[in-house]
This record gives structure tokens, C-alpha cells and sequence, in this order.
């Protein structure tokens, strides 16, 4: 029971201070209308174009602003030495990491969902009726990818470059989860049977589990000075 | 008769931060119930001494047993023996005082705690501060609810690394009336501090640390403030005093 308390006290902590400060939330979401704006302008009228585009573009804007959010958050760990002070408490280190994780996800989340209308009125297309077909994309998409960031950032946390390096690590790393997700968006935006997609939702099922066991087993060992 | 096993017990202990070696084989024994007050200039090794034995940083040899536990191997059971007070005070700034200690009791597993965060921030004198987001707070009030942070929870050790600063005289007195408490409920104490006067004032046994060497070790009543003072003095750490 303390276990699941600590998580959500952690997860609870993290989204009470994003809503009272709205710090990643207005970064992220000003970073999303700046690549999405521009990408209308460079791609202009032409439907084709943003149709075979259009899943890049999403999770483009998806993948780099989740950055911003990871990097804010740990941010905000670092500040006053909250880091070490979380680490000195009793918790189990597996309940640090999934409450940071937690935290990390709603907030990206969140910010994808006021993407995608920001998306359908750029780019002129009918989303609503796509919207579960997309969010069943989405939530494990951002899931694999928030739990690489939380990860790495909490890894990176000590260095100096750690901005640098966060980005440097993760894309790599999520290649397999993003193009996924990717490929798994263009079937639905394309309005082909949701079947079609099943291979890549297999595959972001498959990285999230190993990315989420992996981060488990090692988180402890990351932290440790 | 062998007396009771101490509560803090180190062996050739010796951190090496690449290529600096931050303490240099430390023995050091503190008895249960004891306050050891750790003197040193900036770079003498007291904090790193103090995360050694938070279980924060992993000694590059030795070993250290702290509340009976092997640090580094205790895992949960040992952090939670230990009650640290940071130099950094730990707190998240967006947060409400009450909602910082919130946080703490249930990392720290307390059930039903609301009436335990009224009490402590009663006891430190920020109950009129509650409700208001630490930003707000001076630096010593952001001391006082780390210091209250602290007093949430039951432990058999606690560390504290720079206790005295930013602290007025009023909180001052909170802090050694808490350390007496404890010290009553055979809680024992390692503070480090640069503060010669108040650390002397409080502590049972004194010790000096002198670029990561143990140089100094004695009883408090067997020397005087002067005579300590002078011997602070002859290890070329004066300037850094107070």
C-alpha cells in the first residue's frame, strides 16, 4: 500500500507544481504550435503532401516537446537538492521512478491532447471521429517514450551537458517506439482497417515492456552516487 | 561488560572523487544517544563524510555501519533509520509548507498525518504559513520547515550538515531544544558545521576533519571553547570559522 501511495504522492507532486507554475506546459505547447505552424506554411495547400506527411509531423511535434517536459521535470528535482532529499527517504527506488514516470506521462499527455485539435484546424482535417483510434496509438507511444525520458534524464541528471545529452540518448534509443507510432498514425489518419496497424501497436507494446522492466531494474544503480 | 554498539561506526573509510581523494581513512565511533559535532573548512570532507553515511554515496573503500545497518546494503529499512537535514533544504518551492510535509509523510509512510504536519509547523512557528507556497518564505523560514520536515519522523540517527545557517536566534534554540529531545530519547546526532560557538555548545564530542583526514577526536568536557578554539586554530582552519 505505501508503494502505490509514494507513486501517486510523487506523480500527484509533480502535476500540482506543473499546474501551479504551467512552466513545460506553456513550453511545450508554444514549441508544438511553432513546428506545426510552420510546417503549414512549407507544406501550403497541398492535401497529398500533408497527407502522407501528417503522422511525421504529429509525433515530430509530439517527441520534441516531450523532451522539453522531461527536462523540466527533472529540472525542478534538482532545484534546492529535491533530488537527493527524495532519494534519502525510506521509499523503494521503484516507486521513485514510477511516480516520476506517472508525473511524466499525464503531463505529456495532457499536452497531446491539446495538439491534436491544434492539428486538425491547421491542417484542415477530421480528426474527432479518428481521435480513440488515435489516442489507442498515442498512450502507448507516449508511454515507451516518457518512460526512456524519465530514465535518461534522471540519468543525466548530474551532468553538466545534461541537455544536451538527453535528446542525444533518447532519440536513439526510442527509434523503434517513435517510427512505430509513426507508421501505426498514418494507417489510422489514412482511414485504412485498424488491423493494419496491430503490427506496430504489438511493437510499442513490446518496447514499453522491456523499456519498463529495464528502467526497473536499473533505475537504482542510475542514482547512486 | 561490552557497552551497547555504536550507533555510528566507520572503518578506514576513504572516498576518492576521480582523482581527489575527498576523505582519506576514516575511523569514527559515536555511541547511541551521542551529538558529535564535526568541525572542518569547505573541502575538509564533512559532507561527503555525512552522504557516506545517508547511503547517498558509495565509499570507494572502507565500510560504515550506521543504526545497525551496513550503508550502501540496508536499502529502505536503513534510510529510514536515518533523518537527515541537508544544507540545500530539500523543499519543493511550488508547494504550500503544509503540502511539502504532506509530501514527506507519505514518502515516508505515515498514515493519517494532517495532525502530526499541524504540530511540527506549530513547533517551528510556521503555522500562520501553512497555506503559502515556500517561494514565498525567506531563507529561514525555508530552514525552519526543514527542520520541520525532519522532526515529522522517528529515527535513530540523524545527520545534519550545516544546521546553523540562515537560522535566527529564536530557530536556533528550536534546533537545540530538538537535538536535546532527541538526545533524551537516545537518538544519536552528527552535525557538521563551520560554526565553532554553537557546535561546541551542543555537542558531546567534537571532532576535526582536515582535507579528508580525521585529525581531532575528543570529549567535549575535557577541553574549553577557548582551548578548542586554539586548537582549531593550529590546524590552519581558523579563517574559515564563523
Amino acid at each position: 500500500m505505501s508503494f502505490v501511495r509514494r507513486v501517486v504522492a510523487i506523480a500527484r507532486k509533480d502535476l500540482l507544481a506543473e499546474w501551479r507554475d504551467r512552466e513545460s506546459f506553456s513550453a511545450m505547447f508554444f514549441f508544438a504550435f511553432l513546428v506545426l505552424f510552420l510546417f503549414h506554411f512549407a507544406l501550403g495547400g497541398d492535401q497529398a503532401l500533408i497527407r502522407g506527411a501528417s503522422s511525421g509531423l504529429l509525433w515530430l511535434a509530439f517527441t520534441f516537446t516531450s523532451v522539453l517536459g522531461l527536462a523540466r521535470s527533472v529540472q525542478g528535482e534538482l532545484e534546492n537538492d529535491c533530488l537527493d532529499g527524495l532519494l534519502l527517504y525510506p521509499a523503494e527506488r521503484e516507486a521513485i521512478y514510477l511516480g516520476k514516470l506517472l508525473g511524466n506521462f499525464l503531463v505529456i499527455l495532457v499536452v497531446e491532447l491539446v495538439i491534436f485539435p491544434l492539428f486538425a484546424v491547421l491542417y484542415n482535417m477530421d480528426l474527432w471521429s479518428r481521435l480513440p483510434k488515435l489516442l489507442l496509438i498515442a498512450v502507448p507511444g507516449t508511454l515507451g517514450f516518457a518512460a526512456a525520458g524519465t530514465l535518461l534524464s534522471t540519468m543525466t541528471a548530474g551532468l553538466r551537458a545534461r541537455e544536451a545529452m538527453l535528446p542525444f540518448l533518447l532519440f536513439p534509443l526510442t527509434i523503434p517506439l517513435i517510427l512505430s507510432a509513426v507508421k501505426g498514425t498514418e494507417v489510422v489518419l489514412r482511414g485504412d482497417p485498424f488491423e493494419l496497424a496491430m503490427p506496430w501497436l504489438k511493437l510499442m507494446a513490446a518496447f514499453d515492456t522491456v523499456i519498463l522492466v529495464a528502467s526497473l531494474l536499473t533505475f537504482e544503480y542510475l542514482v547512486e552516487e | 561488560m561490552p557497552g551497547p554498539a555504536p550507533a555510528v561506526e566507520t572503518r578506514r573509510l576513504v572516498k576518492w572523487y576521480g582523482g581527489y581523494p575527498a576523505l582519506r581513512g576514516i575511523d569514527l565511533c559515536v555511541a547511541p544517544g551521542e551529538i558529535l559535532a564535526l568541525f572542518g573548512s569547505n573541502g575538509a570532507g564533512k559532507t561527503t563524510l555525512l552522504r557516506i553515511l545517508a547511503g547517498r554515496v558509495r565509499p570507494t573503500a572502507g565500510t560504515a555501519r550506521v543504526a545497525g545497518f551496513e550503508v550502501g546494503k540496508g536499502g529502505d529499512r536503513a534510510r529510514g533509520a536515518i533523518g537527515t537535514l541537508a544544507h540545500g533544504h530539500q523543499l519543493y518551492e511550488t508547494l504550500t509548507a503544509s503540502e511539502n510535509l504532506a509530501f514527506a509523510a507519505a514518502m515516508l509512510g505515515l498514515g493519517r498525518a494532517s495532525e502530526r504536519i499541524a504540530q511540527v509547523l506549530l513547533r517551528v512557528g510556521l503555522e500562520a504559513a501553512a497555506g503559502s507556497s515556500v517561494r514565498t518564505f525567506s531563507s529561514g523560514m525555508k530552514r525552519r520547515l526543514a527542520l520541520a520536515k525532519l522532526m515529522l519522523r522517528e529515527c535513530k540517527v540523524i545527520l545534519l550538515d550545516e544546521p546553523y545557517a540562515s537560522l535566527d536566534l529564536q530557530a536556533t534554540k528550536l534546533l537545540e531544544e530538538f537535538l536535546m529531545a532527541s538526545k533524551i530519547g537516545g537518538v544519536t546526532t552528527i552535525l557538521a558545521t563551520h560554526n565553532l560557538t554553537m557546535g561546541f555548545g551542543v555537542a558531546d564530542r567534537l571532532a576535526i576533519l582536515r582535507q579528508g583526514r580525521l585529525v581531532f577526536e575528543g570529549r567535549r568536557d575535557e577541553t574549553s571553547l577557548e582551548a578548542f578554539r586554539s586548537l582549531f586554530s593550529l590546524h590552519g582552519e581558523l579563517g574559515d570559522v564563523e
